[in-house]
């Protein structure tokens, strides 16, 4: 144990804790922007200085580990000055359109320019302009917002494993960009969205989807349906201050009713397709000597990510629209049919966790129907714009459930939302068929929680299946790695793109570094969808009574011809970047 | 492969051969041209000088007449230079079409060319090198081989002692002697700050770890400094030799050289000297039997002035963008690859063979309390013997700038001399008594530095030149962190808002405070010094910036914006040369009337001052 | 030495193969390899950066990070001549930005441009350690000590005349 002084108080702490951690376990808190726990720890932005005597210049909080008998401070005025300046100097080379920002009231740099107070900037100076990047259909780059504290740079790098965006240029033209600035569109980006998660301004948002929402629902001919995905109901709840990881199912279905929408779904209807059909195809090929392992398809930045470096393995990936596309497709074909709706004039919003299905909803082959599957994607942030400007008191909402026949779901479907949920919903349906009997198994805790990868072998009365469960793509690669060298035998991998799977998703609420640092957000979120999970009466899939029913009335068998043509999508090999010769 | 008794036994030989380079005079029937072969004279053509002597010689048929390259001399202001030994004698500015006279007249007929010969400042004729006031002050030890061997030639290194600390220090002598000898000497990093280089090489023995390496700095990147390549240039063995023991003393059998790749000839001279050492079994795995192994090898830089600070050129050698790390950890610690790792800058290492042969004592006794030895300058700027010069720690800076450097040319008065570059400060005439030792500059608010010496007459406006060092360190920052990114773009800006005439009341307080920001706040040295030339300034010539702000003017006539000419009547003949060259048509004027500068039209280019035969026009 | 053109430089680019294969696979190699190609192509070509991103493993944003941080690279070829005035302190105090000026009049380039005509580039460049002979600039390998904008003017006339 290390003991030190800060601000005259002393604290004990472990050895190699930060003079941050050190400081906060007293209750002092020393101000941070490019820091993020374990993803971006570069001190560089230069606002968490401190004063340690003995020492010339400041120490860097963030970085900086303690010593025995270290005096700190971090409040004095040489320090409030240095942030001062220091906050002084960002803002002058930044675009102040507060206002119009995105980020307005949640960027991390207005707060800290509120609480010091900055109402001058001092030294003004010349300003960085840069064009905006919104070719792609997910994700806008506006660098004229971009403070350099490269926290996006890290997660791109270091937690992904990608490097679509780099640090490049130096000095006062340093610029966070792509290869020669190309759009995202046109390098090997995969629009998993973390980077905006991890952004403490405006610089880098998703493409907006709410505007053509809104003239959708304005629009009388247009009968607008809305389909929200699992994680979504366990995070809405944060964009109106409540507690991380409270399900607001019920008031997220209101609000949506509210504004207009003609029919409420549920996603989770569409993931319990996504496992009968998965599971199905799972199943003939590894009875039928197929390709194996398949390899989930459900994330769309995963899928982008494999295409783009491992187009080798696209006969591994299962052919399986993922729930929101299956589900969009359902709609155009059984549900228009059945109410007797021209499907042209159906209009399907998908409420997503994602950024990635944004792009998704553009790939070829995603018209199962005849029709694009998906009209418009918006995230969960998008979601609560709309309900913000749409004024409804989201916190004191009733209750409302989703619209019939396609509102129904299991608990299967919920732990979509959370890595290894698809593992465990598929393994509920598989080991089923694969036993022949009524399996009383489950809850797989080997597949659950928060790690990277899981890897685990199941005994299904005698038959071995091995399966890894791999979150962010920076663990997929070793996955991938691994199979490609023929040093793995998995029958069955899952993958989510994003760290933790959907619920840490592109599209959910962006919380703060020193949120992130802090709280165990992950946890939170999927704990609530393990707990809807607990508390269905159906937990398996292929028991779902709308299923049973759709593939009666219209669908025919899993996997057979209608099922293709709905459910099921191909893939292609995408060139890493579009060069210019 | 040569074993150890071959090498001593090659030193033996080779010494009795070369004994004419060092001993003047030395009976020998054998006659030297020394041609210097670094960067300033190979840019003035003494390729062409030597391939002429060769030439010459060869069709001549004469004998007992060896060409020889050499590394600087020093004197560059003199350049091309040309030795004859054993008389000594010294050429200076040949020519390639000078070669055929020397040869015919010096070397056939023993007589001296008289007009080749160099003119001191005083303007007497000097006929050897030491006889000139430029090396009379000066002690070389790193640069002890310029200008003596043939960087080229192992062989020659080892004649003059070379590698045979090496062997003192693998025979003779225990990790722990070697570096309780260095610390002891009281030698002090060359490269800028001064660190005791013993304790450098402690810290990194103490460090846990199986692999460890030792790096050698050679980003000489001071815009004036060019100290670390004339000794590559010149020595480049020594180089190797030090980084070896260095390696043995803090347990490291790996090595890298980082140059800069704009010297070419610095980067082809060590690499031929790491493959003469490997042929010759001084590098390589178990060497001389001691069970010792050393690898070196070359890395380059790629022009990027803020990879001369260690962390960042760790981070430019692991293949990156030279971004400094944040300290600590400190490389001795944390370093190459994560690893524990020695960095040390070339004109370090270059003294290091010297103290193990010579002893700590020896060493400590050059110098001043605190700064022991000598210390190499690159003099530039307004002064009359630009070049390199090596002095012991504790000469002032009169000593350099007068004695040495031959004082100012032009007949203009010193204003002030910039050491540290664009890190340091200026020192003024009042200091010119300071000892030049890494406290005294200091205290004075400038820095050793790597060793860049500029000296500035009177015509220099010193807002322009804080303003020039900082126009540079805008664009060497790396932009990691925000005080260095924006910061000293800021500082540029509110120095050139004054230096065209827009300065405000409060702009010196308003750099002035930055200036501390910047000071504190930065990550890495680069920042942390960048402020210097401002501050140093503001506290020397206050009354210049004030001069700039209040009247806007420049009394030295640099800031062009700030220019207002007009033409003394007194002076003018209305001869109308200015009228008619004037390129916008701002002056009027009848013959023989006085003639009137339009200030709206005039754009200050200055022709119609160097025009007027009668210095009429004034600022 | 005469620069080479880049056509269609890739993997399969015999030079450039050989280039890559004379370095083991070690990202720490990158500026290494980064120097010999802007040293043979005279730039560094995109297709030698996708080369080098596919046997390095580096993604090309880091690989175009790396070239645009170091001034030596540059991602577009110099001119058949390429002046580079030197601006160190030893130069800047004997006036080469006057020499500089005068270089970018008379070919109507900026800094860091390459004329029309692909004939001239202009750099300005820091302490190339002749400081001796200041102000100096260089064209190609061939450097200019003492200079004057008088000397600027005969070599750019020079050059220009040359019908080739």
């Amino acid at each position: 144990m290390v003991n030190l002084t800060i601000n005259g108080r002393n604290v004990e702490v472990e050895e190699g804790t930060t003079i941050l951690e050190a400081a906060k376990k007293i209750n002092i808190d020393i101000p941070t922007l490019c820091f993020l726990k374990d993803v971006n720890e570069i001190g560089d932005c230069r606002m968490c200085v401190v004063e340690v005597e003995g020492r010339r210049g400041f120490a860097t909080s963030c970085i900086q580990k303690v010593e025995e008998g270290m005096v700190v401070k971090t409040n004095t005025p040489a320090v409030i000055e240095a942030r001062r300046i220091v906050l002084d100097l960002i803002l002058s080379n930044h675009d102040r359109e507060c206002l119009t920002c995105t980020r307005n009231g949640t960027c991390e740099l207005q707060k800290l320019a509120q609480e010091f107070y900055v109402d001058e900037i001092k030294y003004q100076g010349e300003r960085n302009r840069h064009e905006i990047d919104d070719i792609s259909p997910a994700i806008v780059r506006d660098f004229n917002k971009c403070i350099l504290c490269r926290r996006c740079v890290a997660t791109c790098k270091k937690v992904q494993g990608i490097g679509a965006i780099d640090c490049t240029e130096r000095g006062f033209q340093s610029t966070v960009s792509t290869y020669k600035n190309k759009s995202l569109n046109d390098v090997n980006c995969t629009f998993c969205g973390q980077c905006i998660e991890a952004c403490p301004v405006g610089a880098l948002k998703e493409k907006d989807g709410t505007v053509a929402v809104w003239n959708a629902l304005k629009d009388e001919d247009k009968y607008v349906v809305v389909q929200t995905a699992p994680a979504v109901r366990v995070a809405l709840g944060e964009e109106f201050g409540m507690e991380i990881g409270t399900n607001v199912q019920g008031k997220m279905v209101s609000s949506l009713k509210q504004m207009g929408f003609d029919k409420v779904f549920d996603t989770n209807t569409g993931a319990d397709f996504t496992i009968v059909e998965e599971g199905n195809e799972f199943l003939s090929r590894f009875q039928n000597s197929g390709t194996l392992p398949m390899i989930t398809s459900c994330s769309p930045g995963w899928v982008r990510y494999m295409e783009l470096n491992y187009p080798e393995l696209i006969p591994n990936l299962s052919t399986c629209k993922s729930p929101h596309q299956m589900f969009g497709a359902l709609i155009k074909s059984y549900y228009a049919e059945k109410m007797n709706i021209d499907p042209s004039k159906i209009f399907v919003v998908s409420v997503m966790p994602c950024i990635a299905k944004k792009f998704e909803r553009t790939r070829d082959d995603m018209q199962g129907a005849g029709y694009d599957d998906v009209d418009s994607v918006i995230t969960t942030r998008e979601l609560a714009r709309m309900i913000k400007q749409a004024h409804i008191d989201f916190v004191n909402l009733e209750d409302a459930e989703f619209d019939d026949p396609m509102g129904e779901a299991t608990g299967a479907a919920a732990i979509f939302g959370t890595t290894g949920g698809v593992m465990e919903a598929a393994l509920r349906t598989v080991q089923e068929k694969v036993t022949g009997n009524h399996f009383e198994k489950l809850e797989y805790e080997e597949i659950r929680g928060q790690k990277g990868i899981k890897r685990a072998t199941l005994n299904m009365n005698g038959t071995e299946v091995k399966v890894v469960v791999a979150s962010g793509l920076k663990n997929a690669q070793i996955i991938m790695n691994e199979i490609k060298e023929g040093k793995a035998d998995y029958q069955f991998v899952e993958i989510m793109a994003c760290p933790g799977g959907c619920v840490m998703g592109g599209g959910q609420p962006i919380r703060t570094s020193k949120e992130r640092a802090n709280i165990d957000i992950r946890a939170k979120r999927a704990n609530a969808l393990y707990t809807i999970d607990e508390k269905s009466t159906i937990r398996k899939s292929h028991e779902n009574p709308v299923l049973k029913k759709i593939y009666e009335e219209y669908l025919g068998q899993p996997g057979g011809h209608k099922s293709h043509e709905l459910l099921h999508t191909s893939y292609i090999e995408r060139e890493k970047y579009k060069l210019d010769n | 492969m040569k074993t150890l008794e071959e090498i001593n036994k090659i030193r033996e030989e080779k010494r009795k051969e070369l004994d004419l380079r060092v001993n003047v005079g030395a009976s020998t029937h054998e006659k030297h041209i020394l041609v210097c072969h670094g960067t300033g004279c190979t840019s003035s053509k003494s390729p062409k000088i030597i391939e002429n002597f060769k030439k010459i010689i060869q069709e001549k048929n004469i004998e007992n007449v060896r060409v020889i390259q050499t590394g600087c001399f020093g004197l560059c202001a003199k350049g091309p230079i040309v030795i004859i030994r054993p008389e000594d004698v010294f050429y200076a500015m040949v020519k390639p079409e000078d070669c055929e006279e020397i040869i015919e007249k010096h070397i056939q007929n023993g007589e001296i060319v008289q007009r080749l010969l160099c003119k001191d400042v005083d303007n007497t004729t000097v006929k050897q090198l030491d006889e000139l006031n430029f090396y009379k002050k000066q002690k070389r030890i790193a640069l002890k081989n310029c200008g003596v061997i043939d960087p080229e030639n192992i062989e020659e290194y080892i004649a003059f002692d070379g590698y045979k600390a090496l062997e003192k220090v693998l025979f003779n002598m225990t990790a722990d002697e070697v570096i309780e000898e260095i610390t002891n000497s009281g030698l002090r990093g060359r490269g800028g700050a001064g660190f005791p280089t013993g304790k450098k090489w402690s810290f990194t023995k103490m460090a846990k770890g199986e692999q460890k390496y030792v790096v050698c700095n050679a980003d000489e990147g001071d815009p004036g400094a060019f100290m670390d390549r004339s000794i590559l240039e010149g020595d480049p063995h020594c180089v190797v030799e030090a980084m070896m023991i260095a390696g043995f003393a803090v347990g490291a059998n790996k090595g890298y050289i980082y140059v800069r790749a704009e010297y070419p000839i610095a980067v082809k001279r060590f690499q031929k000297a790491i493959d003469s050492a490997k042929e010759y079994g001084i590098l390589g795995k178990n060497i001389w039997n001691t069970g010792f192994d050393f690898d070196l090898e070359v890395r380059l830089g790629a022009g990027a002035f803020v990879c001369g600070e260690e962390t960042a050129l760790l981070e430019s050698i692991e293949g990156r963008r030279g971004q400094p790390r944040l300290k600590p950890p400190f490389p001795a610690n944390e370093g190459l690859f994560g690893k524990p790792t020695l960095i040390n800058n070339v004109e370090t290492y270059a003294n290091i063979t010297k103290i193990i042969l010579n002893g700590a004592e020896w060493y400590s006794s050059i110098g001043t309390e605190k700064s022991k030895g000598t210390k190499v300058f690159a003099l530039g700027g307004n002064v009359n013997n630009t070049g390199l010069v090596e002095v012991p720690m504790g000469v002032t800076l009169r000593e350099i700038v007068f004695d040495i450097g031959g004082g100012i040319p032009n007949g203009r008065e010193f204003k002030a001399a910039q050491t540290g570059g664009p890190s340091g400060g200026c020192i003024t005439a009042e200091h010119l008594d300071t000892p030049i030792d890494y406290e005294s500059l200091q205290a004075i608010g400038s820095m050793m530095g790597s060793g860049g010496l500029i000296v500035m007459d009177d015509s220099k406006c010193m807002v322009n030149l804080a303003k020039f060092y900082l126009g540079f360190t805008v664009d060497e920052s790396c932009g990691k962190c925000t005080p260095c990114r924006i910061g000293t773009k800021r500082l540029l800006e509110l120095l050139t808002k004054i230096t065209e005439g827009n300065g405000e009341d409060g702009d010196i307080e308003k750099l002035e405070r930055l200036c501390s920001n910047i000071q504190k706040a930065s990550v890495c040295g680069l920042g942390q010094t960048a402020p210097n030339p401002v501050l140093s300034t503001i506290k020397y010539f206050r009354e210049e910036y004030r001069e700039h702000i209040d009247h806007k003017q420049c009394r030295a006539g640099e800031c062009k914006a700030l220019m207002k000419l007009h033409i003394d009547s007194e002076l003018c003949k209305g001869c109308g040369l200015c009228k008619r060259n004037c390129p916008v048509d701002a002056i009027s004027g009848e013959v023989k009337q006085t003639h009137v500068i339009d200030e709206d039209k005039c754009i200050k280019c200055g022709t119609c001052i160097n025009k007027c035969p009668f210095h009429a026009i004034k600022n | 030495m005469e620069k080479q053109k880049c056509e269609g430089c890739n993997g399969k680019d015999p030079k450039m193969q050989e280039i890559l294969e004379t370095y083991k696979q070690d990202k720490s190699n990158l500026i290494q390899i980064l120097n010999e190609v802007q040293e043979y192509y005279g730039y560094v070509p995109e297709k030698a950066q996708l080369a080098i991103s596919e046997y390095l493993d580096i993604p090309m944003a880091e690989i175009y990070g790396v070239v645009t941080f170091y001034s030596r690279f540059t991602l577009k070829p110099k001119g058949k001549y390429h002046i580079a005035v030197c601006l160190g302190t030893a130069c800047f105090v004997k006036g080469s930005e006057q020499v500089l000026e005068r270089a970018k009049q008379r070919l109507g380039i900026d800094v860091g441009e390459t004329t029309k005509d692909g004939k001239f580039s202009l750099e300005a460049t820091r302490c190339i350690g002749a400081c001796g002979l200041a102000p100096v600039f260089t064209v190609n390998d061939e450097v200019y000590g003492k200079a004057t904008v008088k000397m600027m003017d005969e070599i750019i006339d020079k050059i220009m005349e040359n019908p080739e």
